[in-house]
This record gives C-alpha cells, structure tokens and sequence, in this order.
C-alpha cells in the first residue's frame, strides 16, 4: 500500500486535544507519524495532499444509516451508500439490520461485510436484537459479535415487551454489546403519519405524540436501572423529544450508561417543515414541534447528546411521490451532515469547530467501541476527512452518490466542503 | 463511553432555519384549501356562483362547451359528486367520471400515473375527491392542472365551506354577495360532532373567521381535541352543546365518521344524550338558529327528524347552493387555467 502525506493542514483532532497546523502521514492503513509543517519528508513513491486552507480531521463517523442491503437494493446498495457516506466525509457507517431478510445471523453479518459488497468506506453491521426484528426471541449475540456485529437493536420497530427488553439489556451486557432502541411505543403511533400537535390537527393526519418515545424511553432507563449490576449499555436512537433528553440527561446524572444520538433534521426542522404534505419531510421519528427542536440544540451544546447521526433512510423516488400517509419513513442524510453541521452547529450556534467534529466522530466511535476510529493518533486507521471550512455550496440532491434523492436539505446552503475522504490510507472521494 | 467534554452555557438558537413557503397551488385554476382564497377572489365566486344560478340555461351552456372535466372519486359521494357533474355540464362541459372500484386504480396504478393518463386523455382539469389528507397536493404537482378538492382524507372540503357560506349569508346576511374582513363580525357558528375526522369542519374553522364570524366547536375529547383551537385564529371549544347552542345563530351538525373511527369506541347512548340535536334543544337553546349539515345526514344520531325537515333546517338549501358554488369554481378553473409563471 503506498503511503500519502497530508501537508500544509490544519489538524483538529478533538480526542488527542490538537487544534494546529500539523503534517501527516499515512502508511498501510495506519497513521504513521504527525509532526510539524515541513518536517515529514515525502519518500519514494508517497502521495502528497496539499491541504493549505484546509481542515483535517478525523474521518467522520455515522452510528445510524440504512443500506437497504441484502433485499431492497433498488432503494440503496451497500456501494452507493458509502459512496454517499465517502463524499459526505464518513469513513465508517453502522448499518442498521431492518434489511430483507432482517440481519439476525452472523452469515448476513458476514455477506454485509464481503469485500464482494463493494464499500467505499468500513461497514460495521449493527445486528436484529431478536429473530427478524420481531421483538420475542432474543438472537445469539455472541455469535453476531464474533461475525463483527457492533450493537444491537430492532431499529424500524422498537423492542416494546418489558421482559425482551430487560433480556436483551443484560444478554448484550454479557458479550459487551450496546442496545440500541428505536424508542416508539407503537401502541399509541397506530396509522400516524407525523408528529401529534395543531399541525397535525390543521393537515388532517392522524399524529403520534412525544410521550411515545419518551415513555419507552423511561421504561428502558427504568430497566436499566434495575440491572445495574450487569452495567448495560442503552443507546437511544433518533432522539426527536425535549422528554426524551430530559430522561437521558438524568439518568446519567445517576451515574447510568445511557447514551442518545440526534440526527441533522431534527435539531434543524420541525413539523411546519411539512408543508402541505412533503413526503421529504416524513422520517420516523417525525419532526416534531419547536419546543422540542430547541430542546435537540440545547441538549447538543450542554453535551447531553453523544452523537450526530443521520439515519440515511434511502428511498426510491415513485416510493415517496404517494399519499403523505402511504410514503415510507425516512430521508437520506450522507452528503449533507457534515455541511448541516458546520453551518448551524458551528456558524449560527457557536458550537466549537472541535466538539462539532467530536460528535461526528470521536464520540460515535467511543459509544460503539470501534477501536482505532475517531482520532489520528498514531497507530490508529488512516481515515481522515480534508475539508475547506470556509467554503459554502448549495446541495442538489440530484446529484447525490446515493441512489436516492429523499432529502429535505435539496437547495440548502452547506458550510464546509469536502476535498478528500480517506478510508484506511485509501482516497475514497475526491470533491472539487 | 466518553459523555460531554466540557458541559457550555447553553445559548438558545437566534435564528433557527426558515420555513419554505409553499410553492402551491401551482395552477391558478385549483381549489385546494380554502387557504388559497383572498377574500376577493371569494367575493368574486359568490357572485358567479349568483349569476351563473340565474343565467339562461342555454347561454349558460356555451360558457365552458366541449371543454372536458375529470371527476377523479376515490371514496363514495352523492352530493359532491352529482352537483359538480351537473354544475360543469350546466356550463357545456363534458364530464367523465373515474371511480377507484371500476378502474386501474384497483390494480395498482399510482395517483400521480392516474393524474398523467386523464391529462394524457384531454382532461383539462381533474375535481378529486381522495381518502387521504393531501391527495390534491400530489396530484396538481404531478399534472400542473387545475385540481379541484371535491374533500381530502379529514384535511378539507372547500367548496363545502363556500356553499356554507352562500347558505349562511342568505340567512344572516342577506342579499350580501361582497364578503369582507367584518362581514360576518358578531355572528357565531357552532359546529358540533366529529370535528377530529370532519374535513368539512377544517375548511370552515378556517374560512368564516376570515369574515369575522366566531366558531365554537362542540364534541367530545374523543372527537375534538383541545389543539384545534390551534388551527387559526377565531376559533373556540364549548363543551357544552346547549351553551353552544344558546351563542350561535348558526349551528352545523356533523355525522360521526365511522369509517375513520380506526378503532374508537364511542358511547353513542352517551354522545346523543349530550349532542344530538332534538327539537326541544333546539326550541329552547336557539329557537331562531339556522341548522346547517353537510350531509350524509344520520337521522336519530346527530339529529333528529323532526329537526331534518323542520323549519329552521336549510339542509336541502346547502345541497342547491353546491351546484351554484361549483359551477362558479369549475368556471374559474377552466378561464383562469395556467401554470403560475413563477412558480412552475
């Protein structure tokens, strides 16, 4: 493998406290060796990036994406979207398991993983808590972990029953694996279609409302709590309510391992962004009311939330152009998570250039224990983000790498834009 | 596990991303909210509705002749289907009628493909009635014609609140057709029933305040939620009918929508007790009232008989008003056709 030299950058690095002009260089894989500008000599055969004007980071990391493989690969292939994910700046992505059929062995963990499958970027599968999804019978977490499963979760549905919940909790504890819960008590989400509220009311569509996900929320931080002992490790997925966060930021305060993540849309839209009937604007969680979308900004800048995810939900275009009611769930989210979260995170709201990169990258990869992701300390995987700062640029979701266009963000001004991404010593995109 | 690296004050966003505004209608010929409507443009289709009711049937048949409606029905009608078929052949239009249970639509076939094939066809405008909240929108996107809300899922039904307000107007305020800001300023209407599931109920919450008038909703939690209030300005919730009752010169009955229920269970013992209409309620809460219902009417459920074909119903007055209404909207859809220059 040859090796690259990343000169003249501008290194933040959240997890080893660098914020300076540094030089880097990348060999096998790995990151080899930082030092001062100019002190690394480029050697025979090693690939030089001029990064003057640019920002080098960490490559991102996103804990929550859909790539539609095995089973739906019209909507998505697990190339397309890490293409998506290389050009948006990730060089690992965590695949949710609601694929057909569900991921809930370790031979689909496996195929997910096939260098046959084409990734642009590492792939770690998150795998079905229980058999197809259908939250009764617990799957066999040790052997999903052993076949490179990262966490696991019901995610698209959510592990609803008390008793498979608190099963799972401890089984995933035993092995070392994260639970991660797409908080929704669906008893009370039957036929709705966005968030319960006076929007809801007005378009005439049946609504769920916010004690949906923040009472399973509760329960599991309750279950989590009883288990103590095991010390089992909740996720929160798609957090979307103030109630929800409210839940978080206490149970860590008692001392619980209780995480969340907050995806773009939901610390920037809100159920106005509807509109009359925009099916680019139906996610699942829905976008909900102001209140709770000031309460995703608060809970990110107090740190309350661990992570940005994007919860890339590819679809294809005739799947969305329907009825509002009959449109799947979901929004791509790739390509426009770095420059969402740079413009307003960042630009608008103050948030510090390192802790916005940290929840993109570092912290992420803490959550799941994906070792050697989320810094450049030497030794660590040569994946590195090289982005101009300062550029602006408006997204088209026409020309996306994704092969879906389902994104809320189409003619949205980005801050930030991507020159190179890097997956393990290897230029997985080239911007321009 | 790493958690915050060091917690900020937290600092409230100034500026949160701007809410797009809407790219609809992007035909001038549609009607799909009442929203879309200045009061002018209302004015102006009371008085059409008016002169085209008084026209010379044969005068009246050379307005729109040979032009060719769509009538796009995805759910039952009796009412709105009939009356806008005769109100646009009235006008010399042909019509055809497209019905979910006797097309492709029962093999699958999208509303945005049924919406280019009738376009495809020569419609020059498609009126939809459609079980889903939003159907209208989707399917002027994908043609660019005049679409015509004939009632959307629970969402609207603006030429229901248009022949509403006809009906209304020629008892309050008689002889006026020129509606303004103050029109209907000290009039209260109380709209009782299943408000949650009514789109009638949505496209008058959100027309007759325009004009002044106040609207007092009445039901059940069940059936009307508190944050319908939160649907416009004007707009208030009395629980109590005969309170209700006693405030208004108008009171709109509305039919409980079994078919939207999704599983509800209702008292129905209970809900009569408390809101059906019956003629002595009626005699000694608002013996002048003007009694409206969309229809289908339920006798014996929301009303009674004897308050159906009483003297202060105007039922039957509603049912002539919609061939007025929509002769007028079908006139402005055809002559007013044209994609919005700037918006297409």
């Amino acid at each position: 493998m040859t090796a690259l030299l990343i000169r003249n950058g501008h290194l933040v690095d959240p997890s080893a406290g660098i914020d300076a002009p540094k030089d880097i260089l990348l060999k096998d894989g790995r990151v080899a060796e930082i030092a001062g500008p100019n002190k690394l000599k480029a050697i025979n055969g090693t690939e030089v990036l001029d990064a003057t004007g640019l920002t080098v980071a960490p490559g991102l990391i996103d804990i929550h994406v859909h790539l539609r493989e095995p089973g739906q690969s019209h909507k998505e292939t697990i190339a397309t979207g890490t293409a998506a994910a290389a050009a948006g700046g990730f060089t690992a992505v965590a695949a949710m398991p609601n694929t057909y059929p569900v991921n809930d062995t370790a031979e689909v963990t496996r195929w997910m993983q096939s260098p046959e499958r084409g990734a642009h970027v590492r792939v770690y599968p998150i795998a079905a808590a229980t058999r197809g999804s259908k939250g009764e019978t617990i799957n066999d977490f040790a052997a999903l972990k052993s076949a490179g499963a990262v966490a696991v979760t019901d995610d698209g549905h959510p592990i609803l029953k008390d008793g498979t919940m608190r099963e799972t909790l401890a089984a995933a504890a035993r092995v070392g694996l994260s639970v991660i819960q797409h908080a929704e008590d669906t008893r009370m989400t039957q036929g709705a279609c966005m968030n319960l509220g006076p929007t809801s009311f007005k378009l005439g569509l049946r609504g769920m409302p916010s004690e949906a996900e923040s009472s399973l929320v509760e329960r599991d931080i309750r279950l989590v709590t009883e288990l103590r002992d095991a010390r089992s490790h909740l996720h929160v997925a798609h957090t979307s309510t103030a109630a929800a966060v409210a839940a978080v930021r206490k149970a860590r305060r008692n001392g619980l391992r209780v995480t969340c993540e907050v995806a773009p849309h939901h610390f920037l839209l809100t159920e106005e962004h509807v509109g009359m009937y925009s099916t680019n604007a139906k996610m699942n969680p829905p976008l909900r009311s102001a209140a709770d979308r000031d309460a995703m900004i608060e809970g990110i800048l107090d740190g309350v939330v661990d992570a940005i995810a994007t919860d890339h939900a590819p679809h294809a275009t005739h799947e969305k152009e329907v009825e509002f009611e009959n449109a799947p769930n979901g929004i791509t989210g790739l390509e426009t998570a770095l420059g969402l979260c740079l413009r307003w995170l960042h630009k608008e709201w103050k948030l510090p250039l390192g802790r916005v990169l940290s929840l993109l990258s570092a912290q992420p990869a803490a959550l799941l224990g994906l070792k050697g992701r989320g810094t450049l300390a030497v030794g660590s995987f040569a994946d590195v983000v090289i982005f101009d700062p300062k550029a602006e640029w408006i997204y088209r979701a026409r020309k996306t790498r994704s092969k879906a266009h389902n994104s809320p963000f189409d003619g949205w001004t980005m801050q930030g834009k991507v020159r190179w991404t890097i997956s393990e010593g290897r230029i997985a995109h080239t911007g321009l | 596990m790493t958690s915050a690296v060091t917690a900020a004050p937290v600092r409230r966003p100034i500026q949160p991303p701007p809410i797009p505004t809407s790219p609809f209608p992007y035909n001038k010929g549609s009607l799909l909210s009442v929203q879309d409507l200045t009061l002018e443009a209302v004015s102006h289709l009371l008085a059409r509705a008016s002169a085209l009711q008084n026209m010379d049937p044969v005068v009246r048949d050379r307005i729109l002749q040979k032009r060719r409606l769509a009538l796009l029905f995805y759910e039952s009608s009796t009412r709105t289907r009939t009356s806008f078929e005769l109100a646009a052949k009235s006008l010399g239009a042909d019509t055809t009628l497209i019905s979910n249970l006797s097309s492709s639509i029962e093999k699958g076939e999208s509303l945005k493909d049924t919406g280019l094939t009738l376009r495809a066809l020569g419609a020059e405008a498609i009126i939809l009635r459609h079980n889903s909240s939003g159907a209208p929108w989707l399917l002027e996107e994908s043609t660019r014609l005049p679409v015509l809300n004939a009632g959307d899922g629970m969402h609207e039904h603006p030429t229901q609140a248009l022949l509403d307000l006809r009906t209304i107007l020629a008892h309050v305020r008689p002889g006026v057709e020129t509606v303004t800001a103050d029109t209907l300023a000290g009039v209260t209407i109380t709209i009782a029933g299943d408000i949650l599931h009514s789109r009638v109920a949505r496209s008058n919450m959100l027309l007759l305040p325009r004009l002044g008038a106040r609207v007092l909703l009445c039901g059940p939690p069940q059936l009307l939620p508190e944050m319908a209030t939160g649907a416009g300005p004007g707009i208030g919730i009395e629980r109590d009918f005969d309170a209700a009752l006693r405030a208004s010169q108008v009171v709109m009955m509305l039919r409980i929508q079994a078919e939207r229920l999704a599983g509800m269970q209702l008292d129905l013992a209970e809900y009569k007790a408390s809101y059906q209409l019956t003629g002595q309620r009626l005699a000694t809460q608002a013996p002048t009232a003007v009694v409206l219902h969309p229809g289908p009417i339920i006798r014996g459920l929301e009303l009674t008989a004897g308050v159906a074909d009483g003297a202060q119903s105007a039922i039957l007055e509603q049912v002539t008003n919609g061939v007025a209404i929509r002769m007028a909207v079908v006139e402005r859809a055809l002559t007013q056709a044209g994609t919005n220059g700037a918006r297409a």
